[in-house]
């Protein structure tokens, strides 16, 4: 049920009409040209943001862009050098800490309670907003205390001493706070971040629930792919400012991110639930220099791929059909492609295109691949090089449908290159170029 | 409600504990006066009842124990409610009532009226609510008093910085001053002649010469600043959880730093004026009822300033009549009891979880 959640907010993203009708949502956080430093240091700088009622905004940044210090500054505990956060259309700093922490709760990263409270005793707090000095409360502050710690799945330990419960459930105890705390915006800070796979996915399908139910959540989430999964919109900050903001898709681009974190990224689908999906590629100072080319097909090479060309290398492939996961992962990496029709032979055309990059190329890898009447041509093409390296896992007549003649083929050029394994093929190809 | 009711058991059972204490405590002593003595004597001093007893009993229970007994509970109740919300004021278990140099402030207004023989011509009579007219002089304990609010007050102003009191701060600039204190202290014991030995016998900490003066006018601070701090014991809670989360819970975090400070030692000022510096109270006593009814100041409060007016009347008890007719200052018996004590605690995996 919630994969279905899932995908059909992926697909909302999508679609043009819905993202027109979130332009008429209503601001609840207005951010304007806020200016915030921490002793000397200028860590938000002219920071302009808006978050729209009802939406799942993530801030997501390399670390130290700014990302707690936005969080603290719109929760009203960092006073701004300047500029002003508005929520609900009034100003948080000018506001009593208690009508601030009506319309706004934190989620912190971390709490240093060192004096043994129970959870439930932790939870309550979250109420002292709508308490009376002198007895009585506002409101069923027993109820949403209950409520709250039932949601966030604290219930079963509620009475265990705070100091006595793991740095996740911790976690899960400080969320149930600020629910119970019962404020229309909620931030917060890395909520992800000490919990397991299982809470993860958890607490943010919880985090959806609530937005669906009408809350405004600003959450600092370090995982970019969690944040495009789950997040309506995403904020991305580096620098001290921010750098793009909208949905995911639009956020989450190869060159902005390459900007932001300094890092090389490969964005793509993911292929199950359909969002938005990051990979970081490694930087290599010792980067290789070379060309190589790749035969394969059927999922054989997609991780080969990506090694050689995270190492440096300037990597061709081919031919591979279309549809085969070899070229989805191919056409992510960027790399150049010679492709053929869905489940098509090779025809002379594409044998004569991987021909040239493989003369060109300085060395030529033949993967562990099937080798039928349709891919033959592949095989054949590989003669042209000048080195070859073949991977090698199952003996070749295994996986030969393609008779005596592809048998020779394999043979003369595992007589001309070298013969190695998955795991020792960059080493290989090192050599060899 | 299930706190409610914690709360109500605790207070009868620690309320009990003092009367009996106190009873005790009112027996004890080199002259014999009984139990029902004493009982008609105390009930004698109400309007309704009018009992004979003889004028001696009457006044060594009137004049002599029940005001030593009633300003040791006022002292120990005093020390206890400002231990508490010290301690829960700087996070930690270690804080005691004079941490922001209360009693070295205190010990240099005291330590100079005595060394200098300052005397002020002040003193007041107060008669209608008991059958006894009573006196105290006030040069002292007005000293002491001054002195400790200003060294309080100094080491705050030390410690804020665009109007923000970090708490590590405060406590290095208690630290510093305390040293500082002690030192002019320590010089004026040097020149202070003749008088320097009830000036050592002032710093020890005791309830000699008690009077119910001395309890009228501390009685009213320590109730007075007891309320105050009762109303904020939620704020005290939710500050544990650190001053930024506090503020996100709607606490207006320096405001009630400020004022949770300046009552506490308000409370400590008028405890250290009256008896001298008695220490332990505000140190242990927190922490055993802390091991008892647990963090919440809501209950640990109340329960810690009854149980530190009954173990103040005991431990002065044991002070006046342990060695003979010679008495012992209180601040050395509280020390003999309470440090060991501590040290158990320390030893004990209770605190070092904290």
């Amino acid at each position: 049920m919630t994969r279905n959640s899932g995908a059909q907010r992926g697909l909302n993203r999508t679609d043009p009409a819905n993202s027109a009708a979130d332009a008429d949502v209503a601001t609840a956080v207005a951010v304007e040209d806020l200016t915030v430093s921490l002793g000397d240091a200028t860590v938000l700088d002219g920071v302009d943001a808006e978050i729209g009622e009802g939406q799942f905004v993530g801030l997501v940044g390399p670390n130290g862009a700014g990302k707690t210090t936005l969080l603290r500054t719109v929760g009203g505990t960092l006073a701004p050098d300047s500029g002003r956060v508005l929520v609900d259309g009034e100003g948080v700093h000018a506001l009593s800490s208690k009508a601030a922490s009506r319309r706004v709760a934190t989620v912190p990263q971390e709490t240093t309670l060192s004096f043994e409270f129970d959870v439930r005793d932790v939870v309550a707090m979250g109420r002292h907003p709508y308490r009376s000095r002198f007895g009585g409360e506002a409101g069923d502050g027993r109820a949403a205390v209950e409520d709250a710690m039932e949601r966030t799945e604290v219930a079963q330990f509620a009475d265990r001493s705070i100091t006595a419960v793991s740095g996740g459930e911790r976690q899960r105890v400080l969320l149930a706070r600020a629910l119970a705390q019962d404020a229309p915006v909620l931030l917060l800070d890395e909520p992800t971040a000490s919990l397991d796979i299982n809470h993860q996915v958890r607490t943010l399908e919880l985090v959806r629930d609530l937005v669906a139910a009408g809350k405004t959540v600003v959450a600092a989430i370090h995982d970019l792919n969690l944040a495009a999964h789950y997040c309506d919109e995403l904020l991305l900050l580096s620098g001290g400012d921010v750098v793009a903001a909208g949905p995911p898709t639009d956020v989450l681009v190869e060159e902005t991110l390459r900007e932001a974190f300094d890092a090389r990224a490969v964005v793509s689908r993911h292929p199950v639930t359909g969002s938005t999906y990051v990979t970081a590629l490694p930087d290599r100072p010792d980067a290789r220099a070379g060309r190589v080319h790749v035969i394969g097909g059927g999922g054989t090479v997609s991780r080969f791929l990506y090694l050689l060309s995270a190492a440096g290398y300037e990597v061709s492939v081919g031919v591979l059909n279309e549809g085969d996961s070899d070229l989805e992962t191919a056409r992510l990496l960027g790399l150049d492609v010679v492709t053929e029709e869905p489940f098509a032979p090779i025809d002379g055309e594409a044998r004569a295109a991987i021909e040239d990059r493989i003369r060109e190329a300085d060395a030529t890898v033949l993967a562990d691949v099937e080798v039928g009447a349709g891919n033959l041509p592949n095989l054949e093409a590989a003669r042209a090089a000048e080195s070859v390296v073949v991977v090698e896992e199952r003996p070749f007549d295994e996986r030969n449908y393609a008779g005596s003649e592809a048998a020779a083929t394999y043979e003369e050029l595992c007589e001309r290159g070298r013969v190695t394994d998955p795991e020792h093929l960059l080493s290989a190809v090192d050599d060899v170029v | 409600m299930r706190r409610g009711a914690r709360l109500t058991l605790w207070s009868v059972g620690l309320l009990a504990a003092l009367a009996v204490t106190a009873l005790v405590s009112a027996v004890t002593g080199p002259v014999d006066v009984g139990y029902v003595a004493v009982g008609k004597v105390v009930l004698s001093a109400l309007p309704m009842f009018d009992y004979d007893v003889p004028a001696t009993a009457r006044t060594i229970v009137m004049v002599l124990r029940l005001p030593r007994i009633a300003l040791a509970a006022v002292v120990g109740f005093a020390l206890a409610t400002a231990g508490v919300v010290m301690q829960g004021f700087f996070r930690n278990p270690m804080a005691d009532p004079s941490i922001i140099g209360v009693s070295s402030g205190a010990a240099v207004g005291a330590v100079a009226t005595i060394a200098f023989s300052v005397s002020v011509p002040l003193s007041f009579s107060v008669g209608a609510p008991i059958a006894f007219s009573v006196s105290v002089q006030l040069a002292l304990p007005l000293f002491a008093f001054c002195g400790a609010l200003l060294a309080a007050f100094g080491v705050y102003a030390l410690a804020t910085e665009n109007g923000r009191t970090p708490v590590a701060t405060l406590l290095l600039a208690g630290v510093a001053v305390q040293t500082l204190l002690g030192a002019v202290v320590s010089l004026m014991l040097l020149y202070s002649g003749e008088s320097l030995r009830q000036a050592v016998f002032w710093l020890m900490g005791h309830l000699k010469n008690a009077s119910w003066g001395e309890v009228l006018v501390a009685l009213p601070v320590a109730l007075l600043g007891f309320v105050v701090l009762q109303a904020y014991a939620e704020d005290l809670n939710v500050l544990l959880l650190g001053e930024e989360d506090a503020h996100t819970l709607g606490v207006e975090v320096e405001r009630t730093k400020r004022l949770l400070l300046a009552v506490a030692s308000v409370v400590t000022a008028a405890a250290v004026a009256m008896s001298g510096v008695i220490g332990f109270v505000g140190l242990v006593v927190p922490h055993v009822m802390r091991l008892l009814v647990g963090p919440d100041h809501r209950i640990l409060l109340p329960t810690s300033a009854l149980a530190g007016a009954t173990f103040l009347v005991a431990t002065d008890t044991v002070a006046r009549s342990a060695v003979g007719g010679a008495e012992l200052p209180v601040g050395i018996v509280t020390a003999f009891l309470g440090a060991p004590f501590f040290l158990y605690l320390l030893r004990s995996r209770e605190v070092t979880a904290l």
